[in-house]
């Protein structure tokens, strides 16, 4: 008995060393973009975001006039140490120092530098400022000179998610409520059919029904508006959110509802005061699970608002940016983090019922 | 609580309610006239004259009113127009009553369903067999076409190895997540840290990954993560996303996996604690390792999870799109199902050969769709 408790200690340890280094492996993309976001062009350009870390790199200690009048093409001797220009411009390294020439030839200043450990802290918000921003507004240049430049919209172009989202989640969890309490507790022809099509919908990928929603949206002129953009959504999401409220709905004790009928409730009473807040988990986990989906949908939106224009959501503006600033690595990365913002609060907030609602729903398509 | 219409039908009270909806239809066409109008600025009407004049969407602030507006009358527009048709039928005769009530609870699922999922699919299928402005029929040419343009060969062949390695890993990574959190005190920090990269849109992963990704030639500043690792053990740096076809293809399936892995882990984590504890003791006390507790216990125990689990991740794989769009933007022999269909049915404008790729989407999910009628046909039982 006392080794199997042994093999037991020995095997805990392995199992938390391997789960921390898989934690490890998925948290360092998230980590990378985060503290990138944060950091300076110039910074991003020269150096990898883990040298916010602590790490041994050659540090200026001081710093003197280059020697003049030597003959730029022989070897030239500085602090007793000889070397041609070009290795000095490289650095020239003796007794643990490293002697650096900074400018031209003729005008230039050596830097004495040494190896220390050294963080790099140059951290500035002014990436989220551009990205947010649409109006123009200065950067700083490496030079210090400053430059106009065209902000990038991620602010406004969130209004624009938060209102496809919003109505795209609240509207399919009251339809599909409706719908879902009509299935469970009334009885009408089609009933069965109706429900058969529901659960068959479920794995229907939504590109199969686009090209024809598309042309009827042309003729009805309302492609490039909100309303275009929320019928995709709101349909797309009823198979999913009846089916999930009336596996809930249907499970709702029979005698709470025969209660409320003898006294004389309707059912739209019934449905408003008593089904709906009895079943705000289920309704939660839709909604949650829902509205990350929509916030970060970028296909429906492309098509359906279209690839320009006043409305377009977040996810095309950042789309947009990796074609027209791909190596503009500082406003990237923040403009990324804006994006996820909402989404990984809501999940951060609400894990509980987003995990419920993908047990409840692992079925979609 | 409304028990009047047991006296009998009121034709005022009837007549009231029944002016009440036309007044919430009334008012839902004009507001959503409102919305479209800003879609379509040719229109010169009073109406879309007064919808440009009020909604200004260059800017900010205009946006926002612009947004609450559209949003309450979204919202709060669908909930009158329950409300009104309900109180229509509430004052009908008791028969006809009992036959309209439970339309007017479904009805508006029903018809979103029929008219914007139900009817455009079997529209697709028939389009598939027309050309590229939908109407002309050509039979079979769009598929004959899809079975031989090279283009499209490489997106079979992309989104096969999207399917089978995608699919692959999330799942076994997912189900050894899983099992290892299963065993350890910090599985809530460890399942949060794995799960949350569903949080995240693809289009956001793309920028992180990029990133990650990113070449500089040889010699200057590796500031991608994984040519830094490379550089640093000597190797030489590359542009993964580019070179090497079509195995650039992993390094986006790599991509998919971070984000889907927290799926499976949290389905297989729920599975898992379903299996009773005396079983796996029993297990131990015969002396079996923990590997052979894991295939000859768990792994069967949770069979059917897996086989869910896994049919999600295909049909996923299967519709691929944010995320290549992101990456690679389809170049460098990456293209997949999901961006040919919007090459063909945007870039191409053939809607015929767009409907036919759509199509052979939903062939590919019919055997999904009839098992679970199957399955629901069982339950009926």
């Amino acid at each position: 008995m006392k080794s199997y408790s042994r093999n037991k200690r020995t095997s805990s340890l392995i199992v938390n060393i391997s789960l921390a280094l898989i934690c490890f492996l998925w948290i360092l993309p998230t980590i990378g973009l985060l503290v990138s976001s944060f950091r300076t062009s110039r910074a991003i350009a020269e150096s990898g975001w883990w040298y916010i870390l602590p790490h041994q790199a050659w540090v200026k200690i001081s710093e003197m006039p280059a020697p003049t009048g030597t003959d730029p093409d022989k070897p030239i001797t500085i602090e007793g140490v000889t070397a041609t220009f070009e290795q000095f411009r490289a650095g020239v390294e003796s007794n643990g120092k490293r002697l650096k020439w900074e400018g031209n030839r003729r005008l230039g200043t050596v830097f004495v530098e040494e190896q220390r450990w050294t963080m790099d802290t140059r951290f500035t918000l002014d990436n989220y400022r551009a990205v947010i921003l649409g109006d123009q507004f200065q950067e700083k240049q490496e030079d210090g000179t400053l430059r106009q430049i065209q902000g990038n919209d991620i602010g406004p172009s969130m209004i624009n998610t938060a209102v496809v989202a919003i109505p795209s989640t609240i509207l399919p969890i009251l339809i599909a409520a409706f719908a879902a309490y009509a299935f469970s507790w009334m009885n009408f022809i089609g009933r069965k059919i109706l429900f058969v099509a529901v659960v068959a919908l479920l794995v229907v990928p939504l590109q199969v029904a686009m090209v024809p929603i598309l042309r009827d949206f042309a003729r009805l002129e309302i492609n490039g508006s909100y309303l275009a953009v929320w019928l995709a959504h709101v349909t797309f999401g009823l198979p999913l959110a009846t089916y999930l409220l009336y596996n809930y709905i249907s499970q709702l004790p029979r005698e709470t509802m025969e209660a409320a009928y003898i006294d004389g409730a309707s059912h739209f009473t019934t449905f408003t005061r008593l089904v709906l807040p009895l079943s705000v988990p289920a309704l939660a986990s839709f909604a949650i699970f829902q509205f990350i989906w929509v916030w970060n949908d970028f296909l429906v939106s492309l098509i359906f608002l279209g690839p320009s224009g006043n409305l377009r959501v977040m996810t095309a503006r950042l789309t947009d940016m990796i074609g027209s600033r791909g190596q503009d690595w500082h406003y990237l990365t923040a403009g990324a983090f804006v994006t996820m913002l909402v989404p990984l609060i809501v999940f951060f907030s609400m894990q509980r019922y987003f995990i419920r609602g993908l047990l409840a729903g692992s079925v979609k398509g | 609580m409304s028990t009047t219409s047991s006296y009998g039908f009121q034709p005022t009270r009837f007549l009231t309610a029944l002016i009440m909806l036309a007044i919430v239809i009334a008012a839902l066409y004009i507001g959503f006239d409102l919305l479209r109008a800003q879609a379509v600025p040719e229109r010169t009407d009073a109406l879309a004259k007064f919808a440009q004049s009020i909604f200004d969407n260059a800017t900010p602030a205009g946006k926002l009113i612009n947004g609450i507006f559209a949003i309450l009358l979204g919202v709060g527009g669908m909930a009158a127009l329950f409300w009104a048709a309900n109180g229509v039928v509430e004052e009908l005769p008791e028969t006809p009553k009992r036959w309209l009530l439970p339309y007017v609870f479904v009805g508006p699922m029903a018809v979103l369903l029929i008219f914007l999922y139900i009817i455009p699919t079997i529209r697709t299928v028939i389009l598939s067999f027309y050309d590229r402005d939908g109407e002309i029929f050509i039979g079979l040419q769009n598929y004959i076409d899809t079975f031989t343009v090279s283009d499209m060969w490489d997106s079979f062949r992309n989104t096969i190895l999207w399917i089978v390695l995608g699919t692959f890993f999330c799942v076994s990574l997912g189900l050894l997540i899983a099992t290892l959190a299963d065993r350890s005190k910090f599985e809530t920090v460890a399942r949060a840290i794995v799960f949350m990269p569903m949080a995240i849109s693809f289009v956001g992963a793309a920028v992180i990954f990029r990133f990650i990704y990113y070449y500089a030639p040889e010699g200057s500043n590796q500031i991608g993560l994984l040519n830094a690792i490379v550089t640093t053990f000597g190797g030489q740096p590359q542009a993964w996303l580019q070179y090497n076809q079509p195995w650039n293809n992993l390094w986006l399936i790599i991509v998919v996996i971070w984000m889907q892995t927290g799926f499976c882990m949290v389905i297989f984590s729920a599975a898992l604690k379903g299996v009773p504890e005396e079983l796996l003791e029993a297990g131990r006390i015969d002396g079996a390792t923990e590997v052979r507790i894991f295939f000859n216990i768990l792994l069967p125990y949770i069979w059917g999870t897996i086989v869910t689990v896994t049919t999600t991740i295909i049909i996923f794989m299967l519709k691929i799109f944010d995320l290549v769009m992101g990456m690679t933007g389809g170049q460098f022999s990456t293209e997949v199902i999901g961006t040919q269909f919007y090459r063909q049915l945007f870039a191409n404008r053939n809607i015929g050969w767009g409907a036919a790729i759509a199509t052979l989407l939903l062939v590919a999910v019919i055997p999904v769709m009839a098992y679970n009628l199957r399955q629901l046909a069982q339950n009926r039982k």
